[in-house]
């Protein structure tokens, strides 16, 4: 089994990172990086996309495999871009709650609907933590953030159900407390067909920690606590919640081409 | 041939969060209340002969900043 230090040389880069000790980002390039590890992917057929945000710097510039850090909320349409140019490619986003949803949201909802064969990473802390902790479309509703100081007046959205609505062949959702849980689903959504979401429920010491005066160690604790695989227990469910087959949108414009006399390489 | 467990940390790398110390089932780890050079507290390793290697240290650690190496 790979040690730690030899998944360190191999994987990742430019350390030490940016992160703020006990920042979930960090757990989440590790299972990334397990995840490739085990299922023996090399590096060299792996594309990661970012957009903008604490979470975008999970694989750029730290991931060892090519990467695109890109403009907020567009990480999706070049990741899209990369898969229609070269489907052979593993092509992965990661991308914050913020980015992903609220300021991407439009992209995420269409890539689910053509159900691009891409493996989608939202990191969820519940706000905007790089620009300082505002409130973003995963807040829950009566939060406090440093734009929302009497509670979140709306309604946090359910981006699982969201995805699962617009078409996305394979959902689940974890948090930082479920490493190998969360480790086995990025596996299964490397090897998947089609559109995978997997959302990570992840600790932002700096921001939610302090907001809610929360230490690191207190939010792993509650994720244990507050989570089931069982929607009927009144908690934050986990596990897979959609796998099913439907077309795939680049495999569906490889046919096209094809079957309209052009060559591919 | 028992096996001979050597755990590194990597002191630079290592913020001190602590998350290691918890999920460690053997209580291997714990604080060494000296600062490194980016003044985090990192963690060192107690009880070297509880460890199991069952690797939930290296598998949480956010900073790939342990590793638990087995030399038969
Ligand atoms: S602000 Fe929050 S999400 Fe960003 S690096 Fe720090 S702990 Fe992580
Ligand atoms: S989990 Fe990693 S960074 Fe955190 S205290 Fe342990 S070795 Fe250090
Ligand atoms: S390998 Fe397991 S028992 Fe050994 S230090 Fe790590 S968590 Fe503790």
């Amino acid at each position: 089994m790979i040690t730690g230090k030899e998944l360190r040389e191999k994987y990742i880069r430019n350390q030490p990172t940016a992160f703020c000790p006990g920042c979930g980002d960090g757990m989440v390039l590790n299972g990334m990086s397990r995840a490739v590890e085990n299922l023996g992917i090399e590096r060299k057929d792996i594309v990661a996309v970012s957009g903008i945000g604490c979470a975008a710097w999970v694989v750029s510039p730290y991931w060892r495999v090519d990467t695109l850090h890109t403009t907020h909320g567009r990480a999706i349409p070049h990741a899209i871009g990369v898969k229609v140019g070269n489907k052979d490619l593993n092509v992965v986003v990661v991308s914050g709650d913020g980015d992903c949803v609220g300021i991407g949201g439009n992209h995420l909802i269409h890539a689910c609907r053509n159900n691009i064969d891409l493996t989608v990473i939202m990191i969820n802390n519940g706000l905007y933590a790089m620009t300082g902790g505002q409130v973003a479309p995963t807040t829950e509703h009566g939060e406090k953030t440093i734009t929302t100081p009497y509670g979140n007046p709306s309604q946090g959205m359910d981006v699982a159900e969201l995805v699962k609505a617009a078409g996305a062949s394979h959902v689940a959702r974890w948090t930082t407390y479920h490493m190998r849980e969360l480790t086995k689903e990025v596996e299964y959504a490397l090897e998947k067909k089609g559109l995978s979401f997997i959302e990570v429920i992840t600790q932002c010491p700096t921001r939610t920690g302090k907001k809610d005066n929360l230490s690191t160690l207190e939010m792993l604790e509650w994720y244990k606590n507050n989570t089931s695989k069982n929607p009927e227990d009144g908690k934050i469910t986990v596990g897979r919640s959609v796998d099913k087959e439907r077309p795939e949108m680049a495999d569906v414009i490889y046919e096209q081409i094809i079957s309209a006399g052009g060559t591919l390489k | 041939m028992p096996q001979k467990i050597h755990i590194e940390i990597d002191r630079e790398l290592c913020t001190g969060c602590g998350i290691c110390i918890r999920f460690c089932p053997k209580d291997v780890l714990g604080e060494s209340g000296t600062l490194n050079q980016y003044g985090n507290f990192y963690t060192e390793v107690k009880k070297l002969e509880e460890c199991i290697v069952c690797r939930q240290c290296e598998l949480y650690c956010p900073d790939f900043a342990i590793s638990v190496e087995v030399k038969e």
